[in-house]
Parts: structure tokens; sequence; C-alpha cells
């Protein structure tokens, strides 16, 4: 069940903070956003790349983000997670 | 005529439920030990895992509700889709692993690995119960929702149908069986709104010439129903609504687009001219007269943000305040409610480690991230397919699939049902872990073997279940997505606070964790009572008597959970014990 003591957990400590790191991006762009939405609705409804307005395109690429955020956390995590990983 | 159930609907319909429930009796044949029972003996594949997250997650409030939102106020309702999904950040990132490595079925284990106190077990169980039954609420409204027009029996037989049915699942193979469930129903929800997409998609957009005549929908005292002063009959029904009464200028005369890319989709969509139908209530004398009227609006003001949450039309603080802050309040409840819903976290415990929790969750954002992009897309094609039920904002999806099929709207009904039936039987898992394992083994201390733990989980479950069906009665008038928000703000304020400071805070103390549980859930529940909409919805008395200023508590009651817990930490002054997880 606990698994705290397991080999990897020297790179499980790496990962933890490399996830918090992540976390703190997503959390930047996410309440970045609500505040557009907020207090700035006039961009949100601009079209700067011509045919979607901004609102669906920072929504699509919040959703985007997040993928795009926990995939890199696998991957990172997987590697400090490694044999040997931990260390260097 | 809007609904009519038709004998294809119904075989489809009761082919789904019963696979489902046959396929729960079946995994229920393998020995039942506690382990098998709450955490499917932690042998779940991580893939199957992650699916099945989607299928815990992708709520009737996701599907029906986002959906609707999209379809009667554009843009807003894919805000929700966009909350929603960033709470996964918060599950991954911080949650997901220390969680797994600490708790054994439930997530009060996991609260209380460090302190053996029966205090923090029994403030955890009671918000579980508390979360799980606010959150089953709007599942059992859309299954009423969506029996009515399917199989055109009334709202409350749907409600019961899917209680039996969930709580038949989940006492026959507990959390295997559920897990499965949610797998089955993961794949086969964004797998259909891929296919309905496209089918959107390629029918790209065209102008609908609709009357637009407003209508009027009247209960008389005596209970009869009348349309436009007329009594209801199949041939005299409301007419269904959402139309695009205007194409963009460089389409001249032609009066449909043909097939569409998706980004062009949006981009022709923000250039047309669409009619939105809107209900306003008023009684007297002769009944309640519900009157729907259209309104034609530019595109681009229905993919912008405003149209849902008023606070949202201007920049402007001036006269927009509290509902800014309710917009405000509710998407931190989103952000902060994911990694806090128990029948989340108790998904967390069906994995083997830590490093497969991980992979199951990547999994799960992106089928769920995938099916909050098609979401826009189902909402929108909804918005102007001409097949939308004024009355209803819930049944958008379902009439959406309507306008391209009947079998579609069957297989999509159906799948929105299992949706359903999926979701139930997660929460009435956790739910009836949080009385057998929880309160009644670890809090009244009554020792049970392995049988008497699983015959004790099991008999919670049907009394969870015959709670929710009362609910799903009682709360028939609310948007699912409205109902579902509550939920996130309560399991946040309850349980956000004790799971991240006793993860990262090495100074929290038993009684912090206890005090901080039980003010969040105290105070949001309290201030979810008092609220504007409850006032209105729920005790039909005028919104300008509630006592708070705006409706979702969270904005308020997660920073009051986590200050709670502080003082009450640093006040009964922790020993240093364990290792900071």
């Amino acid at each position: 069940m606990a698994d705290n003591s397991e080999p990897g957990s020297r790179g499980r400590g790496r990962a933890a903070r490399i996830g918090f790191g992540l976390f703190w991006v997503y959390v930047i762009l996410y309440f970045g956003f609500i505040a557009l939405v907020l207090f700035r609705p006039d961009i949100l409804s601009s079209r700067p790349l011509g045919g979607v307005n901004l609102a669906i395109a920072s929504g699509l690429g919040l959703i985007a983000a997040a993928l795009l955020l926990s995939v890199v956390y696998m991957v990172a995590a997987r590697v400090v997670e490694s044999p040997g990983g931990g260390r260097r | 005529m809007l609904y009519e159930s038709s004998p294809v609907a119904i075989a489809i319909f009761a082919s789904f439920v019963l696979a489902v429930i046959g396929l729960s009796f079946w995994l229920g044949r393998k020995g039942q030990s506690a382990k098998g029972y709450y955490a499917a003996h932690g042998e779940i594949h991580w893939f199957i895992n992650g699916i099945a997250f989607a299928g815990d997650y992708l709520s009737a409030a996701s599907f029906l509700g986002i959906c609707g939102m999209i379809a009667f106020h554009g843009f807003d309702g894919f805000l929700y889709s966009i909350g929603f999904l960033a709470g996964w950040i918060v599950a991954l990132f911080v949650i997901a692993e220390p969680i797994k490595s600490l708790g054994k079925f439930t997530f009060a284990d996991a609260l209380d690995a460090k302190y053996n106190s029966r205090g923090i077990k029994l403030s955890v169980a009671i918000s579980t119960l508390v979360v799980s039954i606010f959150y089953l609420i709007p599942q059992m409204v859309g299954a009423g929702d969506l029996i009515m027009p399917l199989l055109g029996l009334p709202h409350a037989v749907g409600v019961i149908l899917v209680g039996v049915a969930v709580t038949l699942i989940v006492v026959t193979a507990g959390m295997v069986s559920t897990t499965w469930v949610q797998f089955i129903k993961g794949s086969l929800l964004v797998f259909f709104c891929g296919v309905l997409t496209s089918m959107i998609l390629s029918r790209g957009l065209t102008v609908n010439t609709g009357s637009l005549e407003p209508q009027t929908r009247t209960v008389t005292p005596d209970g009869r129903v009348l349309v436009d002063g007329e009594p209801q009959t199949r041939d005299h029904d409301l007419r269904p609504v959402g139309t695009l009464v205007a194409l963009p200028a460089r389409y001249g005369d032609a009066t449909t687009t043909g097939p569409l890319g998706p980004l062009q989709y949006l981009s022709v969509l923000e250039d047309s001219r669409i009619v939105t139908w809107s209900g306003k209530k008023s009684t007297d004398a002769s009944g309640t007269h519900t009157v729907f009227t259209p309104t034609e609006k530019a595109g681009a003001d229905l993919l912008k943000p405003g149209g849902y949450f008023k606070g949202l039309t201007t920049g402007k603080l001036a006269g927009k305040l509290a509902d800014k802050l309710d917009f405000a309040s509710l998407m931190l409840a989103l952000f902060c409610g994911t990694a806090s819903l128990p029948h989340i976290l108790i998904r967390y415990y069906t994995v083997k480690d830590a490093a497969a929790a991980r992979k199951s969750t990547v999994v799960g954002i992106a089928a769920i991230g995938a099916f909050y992009v098609l979401t826009l897309f189902l909402g929108l094609g909804a918005m102007t397919s001409g097949a939308l039920d004024p009355t209803s904002t819930n049944m958008a999806a379902p009439l959406l699939a309507k306008s391209f099929s009947n079998t579609l709207f069957a297989v999509i009904s159906a799948i929105a049902f299992t949706t359903v039936l999926g979701t139930v039987s997660g929460l009435i898992m956790a739910g009836s872990g949080a009385v057998a394992h929880d309160l009644v083994e670890n809090v009244l201390g009554i020792p049970m073997n392995d049988d008497e733990k699983v015959r004790c989980g099991k008999i919670a479950a049907v009394g969870l279940g015959i709670v929710a069906m009362a609910l799903g009665i009682l709360f028939r008038n609310f948007n699912v997505s409205f109902l579902v928000g509550w939920a996130f703000n309560i399991a946040a304020s309850a349980n956000l606070p004790a799971l991240v400071m006793l993860l990262f805070w090495p100074r929290t103390t038993k009684e912090g964790i206890i005090a901080a549980v039980t003010v969040g859930m105290v105070a949001s529940l309290g201030w979810i009572l008092l609220s504007a909409d409850t006032f209105e919805k729920v005790y039909g008395m005028s919104r300008d008597a509630s006592p708070v200023p705006f409706s979702q508590p969270g904005l308020v009651t997660i920073p009051l959970g986590f200050i709670v817990l502080i003082v009450v930490s640093l006040l009964t002054k922790a020993q240093p014990q364990g290792k900071p997880a």
C-alpha cells in the first residue's frame, strides 16, 4: 500500500517538485484567463487570429495546455524516477 | 411534437441498460473480499482506470448540462468545461500520488493516516456523504429529464429507474463492476460525441425559417397543460426552437454552408445571426404561464462571455460586483473541487502504485479534455439545430441527435443514461465506503470481519440509493451543471484545505483537520441553503430575501477552511510527528 520506501522515492521528491512547477504554470494560465473574462471581456471578443475569437481560442488553449503539461509531467517523472535518474 | 417514443428507441435504450447491469452481475461472480468490494483489489490497469476516471467525471452535468447551457446561452457554458478540466491539474500535480501512498479504501483513510483519530474519520465521513449526496442530486435530475421524452414516462419514474439500476450495480460487485461500467461509459461517451460532432461539421450551418412567434405554456390549477391556450396533445405542442436566421454576407443568397472544418464552423457562426429563446414565468388565477420569446443575436455576441453569467457583460465593476464575485467563486470551486471529490479520490486506490495513479490521471485528462472540446461543438450544434425544447436546457444534446435521426437520439439518450448510471454508482460506492468503513467500523468501533464489512457497505449503498431518488424528484427544476457547481463548492471547501495542508504543512494537527473539514462543510452548505437561487427555486421565495451576497460560496469558504486549519493547528500545537509526505 504505502510505497514511500520504494527505491524510487528519491526520484519521487524530484518528480513532485517538477509537478509543483507545472502546477503553478497552469495556475497562472487559468487565473489569468479568468481575470480577462472578469475585467477585459473586450479583449476576449476580439479576433486577432482572423477566424475564431480570443475567448474560444484561449478556452481551447487551456484544455490543450492541461493535456500538454500532464504529458510533460508524466515523461519527466519517468525520467527522474528511473534507476539513476534521481541523481544527476 | 418535440418528443416521440419509438419502439426502436426503447429497444436500444433497454439493451444498453441491461447490458451494463448484466456485465455488473457477471463481474460480481468473483469472490468478494473487502479489498475487492471497496478498491477492486488494487489491480485495475492504469489505462482502464484512466478512462474510468473520465467515466466517473463526465457526469450528466458535463454532457447534458454543459451542452444545454451552450445551446441556450453560448460561450458561458464552455466556461464550465474549462473549469471542470482545470481541476484535474490540481488532482494530478498536487493530490494524486501522495494520496495513493497514504490511504487504503477511502479518502478518510488518507487524511487520518498520520493521526488515527476518530474525530477525523467522523468529520471526513460526513463530508464525504454530504458531497456525494449533493453530487447525486443533479445526476438523478438528469436521469428523470432523459426518461421523460425517451420512454414517455414521468420524471419521477426515470429517477427511480436509475436509483434501482445503480443500487443493483453497486451491490452486485462494488468497485470492480463500478470501474468497468465507468470504463464502458467513458469510452462510449467520448466516441459517440466525436461521431455527433463530425456529423454536425459535415452538415454545416443552415438557415432555418421556423416561426418566431412567442409561445406560451400554461399549467392550470387542476394540473392540465395548455399550449398557446389549447390543451397540449401529440399534434399541438410547443414548437422546437434554436435557429440560425442569417449566414455571413459572404454566402450571399445561399441558405446552407455545406461541410465545414471545426475552426471554420466557429468562425462562420460568429458572423451569423442566431435566435435563442428564453422563458418568463407568471402566475394568475388561470394557472402558471411560461411565455417563451425569441431574441435574435449576432453570433459574435453568443460566442463571448456574458450570456449566462450576467457579471461578465462588461469589464467594469460598477453594479456587477456581486455577479463577478459569484463567477470567480464558481471558477475557483471548479478548480479546487475535482481533487476533493470523494468518488474521484477513491479511484486512486484501485491501481497498483503511485506511478500507475499518475499515468491513469494523464489518460483521464486526455479523454476528458477531448470530450470538453467536443461539448463546444455539440452545444453550438444544438443551438442552431432547430430541435431544442424551450422548457428544458438539459435535453439539448439528445435533441441535437434527434435532429439527425431517431436512432441516434436513442443511442445518445441511452449513453446519457448510462452516463448517469456510471457516475451515480461511483458516488454511491464512495458514500457506502464512508458509511461502512469510516463510520461504522472506525468511528463507532464496531469490529467487522471481511464479509460483514462488505454486507454493511451494501446496506449503506441501498440506503443512499433511496435518498438519491427522493432528492432527484425534489430538485427537478434546476440545470444540472448549476447543481454540480454546488457539489464542487462543498467538496472544495470541506476537503481541499485539509488535504493540501496535511500533505504540505508539517504543523497541521488533527484538531486543525477536524475543524477545517467541519467549518468548510457547514459554511458552504449553509451558504448554499441561504443563497438567492435556493430561495427562489427550492423554497419558492423571493430572491431578495436571501441574506448572502452571491450564490457560489467557494470564494469565501475555501480560504475560510485554510484559515481555520492554520489557526486551530497553531492553537493546538503539533508535536512534530512522522515525515512530511
